[in-house]
């Protein structure tokens, strides 16, 4: 003889259609739902750590190469990236409000907004990353040192490097391959989210109270967010002015 | 009001109707399950698949070892035997073995919960086990592995021409199986334990999984990047790890090691929340010095990821480094003491029992305190010299991981096999296994360690013929033990059938998961139960079963 | 170490006999095995504590005989007691670790030196007087000998269990290891790190002789030229000496008794010459620049395999004076004009 399942009805709000059974509450679940995002990030934050842990070692040292290999990336370009990663941040928060008061046309449009930027930044990468290609700057066997140690006349860092510090450029930019590659592999990842998001926002999906799935993407996006705002002045900014 | 409800005489004891395992038919309701307890059983037969891959491995090693010549195989064809012995043995058995079987099935009836806060994510976890588990297949089939399971650089970047990428990215994915294992675990864990029931109102088992469940959450994602960086040199070229183009070979065993220690703690962890509560079941007392116990799994945990480095002793590491790690290691020894004094002194004034779950506690106990206690000798860097790199550590790691976990999981899948699958094992045969793979093992590793001081370098194809005489003693054992692990598969598949009733409680266990029917129903509780008590309360039960209030179930 | 050598001369023989016991081959290997015995006995003491608590346990608490379980909950003294003892003991043998450790990696300032290379799969010794050995190692007794040891391609390590030494050989990287060998006889020499098909292959044997035998050894198998004079040919062959010639204008410094000092680089910092600057110096010259000099040395990465590297480093060990630099450079080919450059400046 079985009991079934009895619906609390001590509670005061209605059970959402989105409420999973196996939780008691609708509280529970949304605090599940963020305690698992951090978690989530938690983990994100070591995969990219150990990144970090090899850029700082061979930036200790092989330091003259890693200023010669950051003074050719293009710095305009890194700073628009970053504010049009700040903005679709931005973008974002203002979908989180406009979800939790139950906004849905506002939603949309930030989500797109969101998207759109995220899309930007991507376009930004692929033009950056074809220079790279085209001056033979990507590691592997094609990889061409000449513009180190003889730098050309409109390149912004004069400095010639002895060839044996020219060929550790090809650590810089190994590195940055790594670390900017595994970011926009995120973004992709984030920007697909988005578009699902954006398809079940427009459905109504988060315009009654159900947010979490928006405040939790929020999270990740701004994750995402965080990481380029490290990477930037890690790869871009090198001794841009140095001291004297 | 109570919400402890029926505790049938075992001997008049009924299947329930109604179970998670009849509640739904069909392969599809198996394969899009959410139910914890079903995922539980699909990771239950997938590793067990892998655990007989991973074991003819070894009896393959085993059986070239025998003699000294190199006459049984081809060298490189043996050296792919260690490398996908290993490979399989760690991450597709040891890793989620106590985890993703009775951690998936219990922690969430043990915390009164109806099931993990994420079961799709669950679900996904079982998916990318068995992707990573196939792709690891592919490697095989397609010609094998032979980098070790350790990937060492340059040899696995530069060297090889074996299937090293294919091999990586198997493992990179079933690190994400035990990464999303681990976040369920801790959350569950932190948002929905029962009302009233406060973390040192849980089992002891729940403490270890979430210790074990923090080292997968934070070590995992540095193997995957390690694997990452290993499959773009070996891919591009990067040089990242090249001494030729400024990289650095150690920089790679500095990551590699940062998880892989730590997962030597995910893999023992579990298994030791296994045995109290199994010594505490048998000896119907509650675990002596339950704060103490608890809080060591953490500490493993804590210390456990700031002693990576007593692998690389001899590798170049500075003088003051090796003093740190050193120091750090000898640290981290502590904690595995304190347990097994704690569960030693749980038998003092206990009533016990020797059941075959008690059997292999026991068998843990002594296999795990020579192992532990053979980790201080690598821990003790001077010593670390002579010993690293030969068959000592292979016995010292078998001792702890086999000796010790393998058989904790044994002790843990036959307590909790009435639960699961509703039916008792012949408890004559399973007490022969028992000690079979007792005798089986001490006599296969015990040789190993002489052999180790001896000098005997670990994944030799080949020796010096004065080391034959304890070769062979050593794969001698293996025989013994390869049928200590072949009972229980004969006998527990034939339970399923032929078994006895098991009944709710047949240990008489206190714990949430025995107030529920063996198997439980696929909600786990008709009603959340309020906790008003402290864990292994046997006072309880037995005042419990004085007033047996019945609602049959 | 509180035991009579002879009682313990005795015991390691009787143990070695049974083959169950490596020999003690080398002034260290008392020191290491010293340490094992304590840690066998303290691995022994734990487990028959565990063993006859489990035991006694078992038989007095026995379900038949203790029907009605006490309740315990726990005793924080027995918590701290078996806390404190086993930190104890483990931070003792920490300790005792670390010196051995020291002792096994720290060479005596007399030890004579031997460079071995690594490479799939054998191992090259390589003497300072020119004697090469493949997978064969002679020392002569009573003499400390440190290993200079660099690998060509993959991770190995060098092991030789009798002396209680092992050390990971690394490619780009030299790594040391010292011994003193005290009996006449052959031990086994291993590779202990996995490093592809041969790696079991990759063996060979250390012969340690009386210093008489030693000499006469070294006498019958040197192959013409040291180390050193082999340095001396790549020098000039390499064109090193153009730059390196020891004269007030030189465009390098002055490499005569650079070995052993301490030089002040362009940075500011100071560096020890050793071994594995001088290799790091002709592979990556502008790491770690001579103040007063630019840097302008050539590398010669790819160009000089390590046992060329093994040579020259062995010949600016023992380079005392520019005299036979200078007469090379009269005699070599390279011809390039200098531009100009700072005066050179003695280290």
């Amino acid at each position: 003889m079985d009991n079934h399942t009895i619906a609390h009805t001590e509670e005061h709000h209605v059970s959402l259609p989105q409420h999973r059974h196996h939780f008691e509450t609708e509280e529970q679940q949304r605090e599940a739902a963020t305690f698992g995002m951090w978690l989530f990030l938690l983990t994100e934050i070591m995969f990219f750590g150990g990144l970090f842990m090899a850029y700082l070692l061979y930036r200790n040292w092989y330091y003259d190469a890693f200023v010669a290999a950051s003074n050719t990336l293009n710095i305009g370009l890194g700073a628009v990236n970053t504010a049009v990663l700040i903005g679709s941040g931005f973008a974002m928060a203002l979908a989180v409000w406009a979800a939790e008061v139950r906004k849905k046309g506002l939603l949309v449009i930030f989500l797109i907004i969101t998207t759109l930027l995220g899309t930007v930044f991507l376009g930004v990468k692929y033009v950056e990353y074809k220079e790279k290609f085209e001056l033979r700057h990507v590691p592997g066997a094609n990889f061409d040192i000449s513009r180190f140690v003889n730098p050309p006349a409109d390149a912004r860092d004069q400095q010639h490097l002895a060839p044996d510090m020219a060929h550790k450029t090809e650590i810089y930019f190994s590195l940055y391959f790594a670390m900017t590659g595994m970011h926009a592999l995120h973004m992709i990842i984030g920007i697909g989210l988005l578009i699902w998001l954006t398809i079940r926002a427009q459905r109504g999906a988060f315009s009654s109270g159900y947010v979490a799935p928006i405040e939790n993407f929020g999270l990740y996006w701004h994750f995402v967010d965080i990481v380029w705002l490290f990477l930037f002045p890690l790869l871009y900014l090198i001794n841009i002015h140095p001291m004297h | 009001m109570s919400t402890i409800l029926s505790l049938p005489d075992q001997r008049t004891a009924t299947l329930p109707k109604k179970n998670y395992l009849n509640n739904e038919h069909g392969i599809l309701s198996w394969l899009l399950t959410g139910d914890h307890k079903r995922i539980a059983i699909l990771y239950l037969i997938s590793i067990t698949f892998f655990f007989f891959i991973g074991g003819a491995f070894a009896g393959l090693i085993r059986l070239e070892l025998l003699t000294p010549q190199p006459d049984l195989v081809a060298s490189d064809t043996y050296n792919k035997f260690f490398t996908m012995h290993g490979i399989i043995m760690i991450f597709l058995f040891l890793v989620p073995s106590v985890p993703a079987t009775l951690g998936n099935f219990l922690i969430p009836i043990m915390l009164g919960a109806r099931d993990l806060a994420f079961p799709k994510i669950n679900l996904l976890s079982w998916y990318l086990y068995i992707i990573g588990g196939t792709l690891t297949l592919t490697a095989l089939v397609l010609g094998g592995v032979d980098t070790g399971w350790t990937f060492t650089t340059p040899l696995s970047t530069h060297y090889l021409n074996t299937h090293v990428v294919t091999a990586a990215t198997a493992i990179f994915i079933a690190g994400f199986s035990s990464i999303f294992t681990g976040l369920n675990f801790i959350v569950t864990i932190h948002r929905m334990r029962a009302p009233g029931m406060s973390w040192f109102r849980m089992p002891l088992f729940v403490w270890a999984n979430y210790a074990a469940s923090l080292l997968m959450v934070l070590g995992t994602p540095v193997l995957a990047i390690a694997i990452v960086l290993v499959a773009l040199e070996r891919t591009i070229g990067i040089g990242i790890f090249d001494p030729t183009k400024g990289g650095d070979p150690l920089l790679f065993q500095h990551l590699f090691w940062f998880y892989s220690h730590p997962a030597v703690y995910i893999m023992i962890l579990p298994g030791m929340g296994v045995i109290s509560e199994v010594i505490s079941t048998f000896s119907r007392k509650r675990i002596f010095g339950y704060t103490a116990v608890a809080f060591s799994s953490v500490a493993i945990a804590v210390f456990g990821f700031f002693v990576w480095a007593h692998h690389m002793f001899i590798m170049g590491v500075s003088n003051y480094s090796a003093l740190v790690f050193s120091l750090l290691t000898m640290l981290v020894a502590v904690p595995s003491a304190i347990k097994t004094f704690n569960w030693s002194a749980t038998l003092y004034k206990g009533s016990l029992t020797f059941e075959t779950p008690m059997l292999y506690a026991f068998g843990f106990i002594g296999l795990f305190t020579i192992g532990g206690l053979t980790g201080v000798f690598l821990g003790s860097l001077g010593m670390d010299i002579h010993l690293t790199e030969t068959y000592f550590i292979v016995a010292h790691f078998h001792f702890v991981m086999v000796g010790g976990m393998l058989m904790a999981f044994l002790a843990g899948i036959h307590f909790w096999w009435p639960k699961m699958t509703g039916r008792m094992y012949p408890e004559s045969l399973s007490k022969l296994a028992a000690v079979v793979t007792f005798i089986g093992f001490i006599l296969t590793f015990m040789p190993q360690f002489i052999l180790g001081y001896l000098g005997m370098p670990r994944r030799y194809h080949a020796y010096p013929p004065e080391f034959q005489v304890l070769n062979v003693l050593s794969t001698a054992g293996a025989t013994v033990l390869g049928v200590g692990y072949m009972l229980p598969m004969l006998y527990l598949a034939w339970s399923l059938k032929y078994g006895a009733i098991a009944g709710d409680n047949p240990w008489q266990a206190t714990g949430l998961e025995w107030q529920i029917t063996s198997p439980p129903p696929t909600e786990n509780f008709h009603e959340i139960p309020i906790v008003d008590y402290e864990a292994y309360d046997y006072e309880r039960l037995e005042k419990m079963k004085k007033h047996e209030v019945t609602t049959v179930g | 170490m509180g035991i009579s050598p002879v009682l313990w001369q005795f015991l390691i023989k009787w143990l070695h006999a049974s083959a169950l016991f490596p020999a003690e081959a080398s002034t260290i290997a008392p020191y290491a095995d010293a340490l094992y015995f304590f840690l066998l006995l303290m691995t022994l003491v734990g487990t028959v504590i565990v063993a006859i608590l489990l035991v006694t346990f078992s038989i007095r608490y026995r379900a038949e005989k203790n029907p009605v379980a006490t309740q315990i909950e726990g005793s924080t003294l027995l918590e701290a007691t078996w806390t404190i003892i086993p930190l104890a003991i483990f931070l003792v043998v920490f300790v005792w670790g670390a010196l051995l450790y020291f002792r096994i990696y720290n060479p005596p300032a007399n030890a004579m030196n031997i460079y071995i290379v690594g490479k799939q799969w054998m191992w090259k010794a390589e003497h300072p007087g020119g004697q090469h050995e493949i997978n064969a190692l002679h020392v002569p007794m009573g003499r400390p000998v440190q290993l200079t040891m660099i690998s060509q391609d993959v991770f190995h390590s060098f092991s030789i269990p009798d002396f209680r030494v092992k050390r990971e050989v690394i490619p780009g990287r030299y790594t040391t290891v010292w011994f003193n060998a005290t009996t006449p006889g052959t031990y086994h020499i291993f590779c202990t790190q996995y490093c592809g098909t041969l790696h079991s292959g990759m063996i060979g044997e250390v012969t340690v002789m009386t210093p008489a035998d030693y000499e006469k050894w070294t006498q019958d198998s040197t192959s013409g030229m040291s180390l050193a004079q082999n340095g001396e040919r790549i020098f000039a062959s390499m064109g090193c000496n153009a730059c390196h010639n020891g004269t007030a204008a030189a465009r390098g410094p002055n490499l005569a008794g650079v070995y052993g000092s301490k030089l002040q680089l362009t940075d500011g910092s100071q560096i020890l010459v050793d071994d594995a600057y001088l290799r790091e110096a002709i592979l990556s010259p502008s790491q770690h620049v001579t103040a007063g000099f630019a840097p302008i040395m050539p590398t010669y990465q790819g160009q000089i395999s390590e046992e060329g590297l093994i040579d020259l480093v062995e010949y600016l060990k023992n380079l005392n004076s520019n005299y036979r630099v200078q007469q090379t450079l009269n005699t070599s080919q390279s011809n390039a004009t200098a531009p100009d450059t700072a005066p050179g400046v003695k280290p």
